[in-house]
């Protein structure tokens, strides 16, 4: 466990280090580099706000309507029956279909239940875990103007669940 | 898909609210709902501009190519039919990599590049190839060395150890990949077998 602990605080710190220490030795102009990147960031982050806004609006909304409430507590028999985490329904069901959507849901779900609570550590894992599988799957079969994609959706979408459990395993495990 | 989703999130929750809560708490939702985009989008500028500075870096140097040559084996044996193409499997690999590392700006470009040159010696270019199927699934699995837009998330939200899911990560997109892959690579054999019959 402790090993584990040592592995994820020190696996950032070390990526950094190795980067910068190749662009030294490439003798590159790593801080001009570096600039033109964060300049990068800063319009990813420009262009992702009014996405943002618009969904947060909308959970929220779906929130205070109990709407959410009233989804889960539908599902929530056979949820149990899975031993399925029913907080996390939500954003499973909306992971694979949008990035920016999930974002805002797994920031919610943190807030609402703590970020390093159990449930907020399992929204976190699933969130670094999945990708926005049709969107991905959208992307690249359209630039090659393919209409044949055989079985790739199901393929990509058990990856997908077979990703969000073991993140709740994991987490339940370690948390 | 959002264009559908979103107003169906709101119209349904305005219409929920209207039968069976009361309506005043929407007034309040709508407004805590765009200030919280607001602290959001704040609290992970920073972090955000810091990671996009450093992989930038990464792209800059020889590191992403040192790395590829290393995953080679791994590509040769995901992707049989083209492992004597010199030019597509290096494409692979730097898409591989790029996605290990974060390099999500780098890494899709990379990977539509994969995809076309797959394309050109594709015989039905209708319909996908298995190597083209391989490439989809691996992408859409999400190996990541360090999820770091999780990571900003966890720490605007005030975690005590924002990086601590770096290693339950690691697990959890393993485990899809491996699922990914296997299971593309079963339904690959099957449907080879329903063809020669």
């Amino acid at each position: 466990m402790q090993l584990i602990n040592y592995l994820s605080s020190i696996a950032m710190p070390m990526i950094i280090f190795i980067i910068l220490m190749h662009g030294m030795m490439e003798r590159k102009k790593v801080f001009d580099i570096f600039l033109s990147g964060a300049q990068e960031g800063l319009s990813i982050t420009l262009k992702i706000f009014p996405t943002l806004v618009g969904l947060f609006v909308s959970i929220s909304l779906l929130k205070s309507s109990g709407i959410i409430d009233f989804f889960v507590n539908f599902l929530s028999p056979i949820l149990n029956l899975l031993n399925f985490p029913k907080e996390i329904m939500p954003l499973a069901l909306l992971r694979p279909i949008s990035g920016n959507a999930s974002i805002a849901l797994a920031t919610d779900i943190m807030k609402t239940f703590g970020v390093d609570s159990r449930i907020g550590v399992i929204a976190a894992t699933i969130m670094g875990s999945t990708e926005t599988t049709i969107y991905t799957i959208a992307v690249y079969t359209s630039s090659i103007k393919v209409s044949k994609t055989r079985y790739i959706l199901a393929a990509a979408l058990m990856a997908d669940l077979a990703g969000i459990i073991t993140s709740i395993i994991v987490c339940r495990i370690m948390y | 898909m959002l264009n559908f989703l979103w107003p169906i999130f709101v119209i349904f929750s305005i219409i929920y609210s209207m039968i069976f809560g009361d309506v005043e708490t929407l007034n309040t939702a709508v407004f805590k709902g765009s200030e919280e985009a607001v602290t959001t989008s704040i609290t992970l500028l920073g972090s955000l501009c810091l990671w996009c500075g450093i992989m930038k870096i990464a792209e800059h140097t020889k590191f992403v190519k040192k790395i590829s040559k290393i995953i080679q084996p791994l590509v040769k044996f995901s992707f049989p039919e083209v492992k004597n193409d010199k030019k597509i499997t290096q494409e692979i690999s730097m898409n591989m990599v790029a996605n290990i590392l974060g390099l999500g700006n780098a890494a899709t470009p990379l990977g539509l590049k994969a995809i076309n040159s797959m394309q050109k010696q594709n015989k039905n270019k209708k319909e996908l190839s298995n190597s083209m199927m391989m490439l989809i699934v691996i992408n859409t699995a999400s190996i990541q060395l360090i999820p770091t837009t999780v990571i900003a998330l966890r720490s605007s939200l005030g975690s005590t150890n924002p990086t601590s899911i770096i290693v339950p990560v690691w697990i959890a997109t393993l485990v899809a990949a491996i699922v990914g892959i296997t299971s593309t690579k079963i339904l690959i054999k099957l449907t080879d077998k329903n063809k020669r019959r």
